[in-house]
């Protein structure tokens, strides 16, 4: 079993004992896609709702809109199909409660709707959501079972 | 040439930002000294131009519990500034201010939160006078809003405000210290990319 650590605008794919984890998701979303027939699974770190004309790689990352069919892409590649995905999605907190800096405004709210809607575009359903509120969660993604676990220092533990 | 992304500053640039953090963190130990009564030390400060992931290892880890109190900069000088406290030292400034042990985050109530602020407050004016100052630049400062949490989810709120700029955020760092102790806290000035081109031109630096 190894411990697959992704940062923030990061991603990565798993499958057999692997586990995917990212650490202190803020305004930040982490999206887990778990194909539960060939056990893929694949967890990304976005940053912001959209794209606006970043072409490398590892800049697309960072949107919502580029990083997950980006995500599914590499999960095909190992097996994954794209009707049977399921996703869970956490993060998305506002941190601090009275940003007036439009450009970080609610910006995990926004993060956590384009998720959502780039989700339902693709037609994958979302099973679980830990999103909004204002604490950090760190995010493990098991590949065996397709569990996602979040920690909270401050709130405690849930697994999903 | 002007700046466009903060990796394109070169050595001499980071040099004049280094002189900055200097001169307002040598005045913002000044301040914290004057409030607590005590001894306040500060390192040479630490100017990094890092990718996001870095700066939170930087930082004691991800999940490192800190107190994260962030305020914007306006005037002639656009950005953000951070006051990032670890617990050491906020204990520090409880304990001194209130006579109060922290334990544990989850006990700091809201005369602690107060305090942590307003010493906050003081001591970000006066590294930002400090540089104002010394560039002749108005630069504002607001009211600091205040976080305790994992360094990582805190540092995602500068990292996504500077996300469409560039994905390296620079960092002056300054360190203070007091107290056989160490206890230490950090502040990060991130101004804008036009506002450093502006610090520079107003220090007659060719940009």
């Amino acid at each position: 079993m190894s411990v697959i650590t992704i940062g923030i605008s990061d991603q990565n794919v798993a499958k057999g004992e692997d586990v995917l984890v990212t650490y202190a998701l803020g305004s930040c979303v982490g999206i887990c896609l778990y194909d539960p027939i060939v056990k893929v699974a694949g967890l990304s770190h976005i940053m912001l709702p959209t794209n606006t004309g970043v072409t490398d790689p590892k800049g697309q990352m960072r949107f919502a809109d580029t990083a997950i069919p980006m995500l599914i892409r590499r999960m095909e590649s190992l097996g994954a199909s794209k009707p049977r995905l399921k996703a869970k999605i956490a993060g998305g907190a506002q941190m601090f409660p009275a940003v007036t800096n439009a450009s970080i405004a609610n910006i995990g709210q926004r993060n956590v709707a384009a998720v959502k809607a780039v989700l339902a575009q693709l037609r994958i359903p979302i099973l679980a959501e830990d999103t909004g509120k204002d604490y950090g969660r760190t995010q493990h993604f098991y590949a065996k079972d397709g569990v996602m676990r979040i920690t909270s220092a401050k709130k405690g533990e849930w697994i999903w | 040439m002007p700046i466009q992304d903060y990796k394109d500053l070169n050595e001499m640039h980071l040099d004049v930002l280094r002189e900055l953090g200097n001169i307002g963190s040598g005045n913002a130990a000044s301040s914290l000294a004057g409030m607590l009564a005590k001894a306040v030390d500060i390192s040479v400060p630490k100017i990094q131009i890092l990718d996001y992931n870095e700066v939170s290892d930087a930082l004691g880890g991800p999940e490192n519990m800190i107190v994260g109190l962030l305020l914007s900069l306006s005037g002639d000088v656009e950005g953000m500034l951070m006051f990032l406290l670890q617990k050491d030292f906020a204990h520090l400034i409880l304990n001194t201010l209130l006579g109060e042990e922290l334990n544990d985050f989850e006990d700091i109530d809201e005369m602690g939160i107060s305090a942590i602020k307003e010493v906050s407050n003081i001591m970000t004016a006066s590294y930002v006078n400090a540089i104002a100052e010394m560039t002749g630049l108005t630069i504002n400062i607001s009211v600091p809003d205040i976080c305790i949490d994992m360094a990582g989810a805190i540092l995602s709120v500068p990292a996504i405000h500077y996300a469409n700029i560039s994905d390296k955020i620079i960092f002056i760092e300054d360190e203070f210290r007091s107290d056989s102790d160490r206890a230490v806290s950090d502040i990060l000035m991130i101004p804008d990319v036009d506002s450093l081109q502006k610090i520079m031109t107003n220090l007659g630096i060719e940009i």
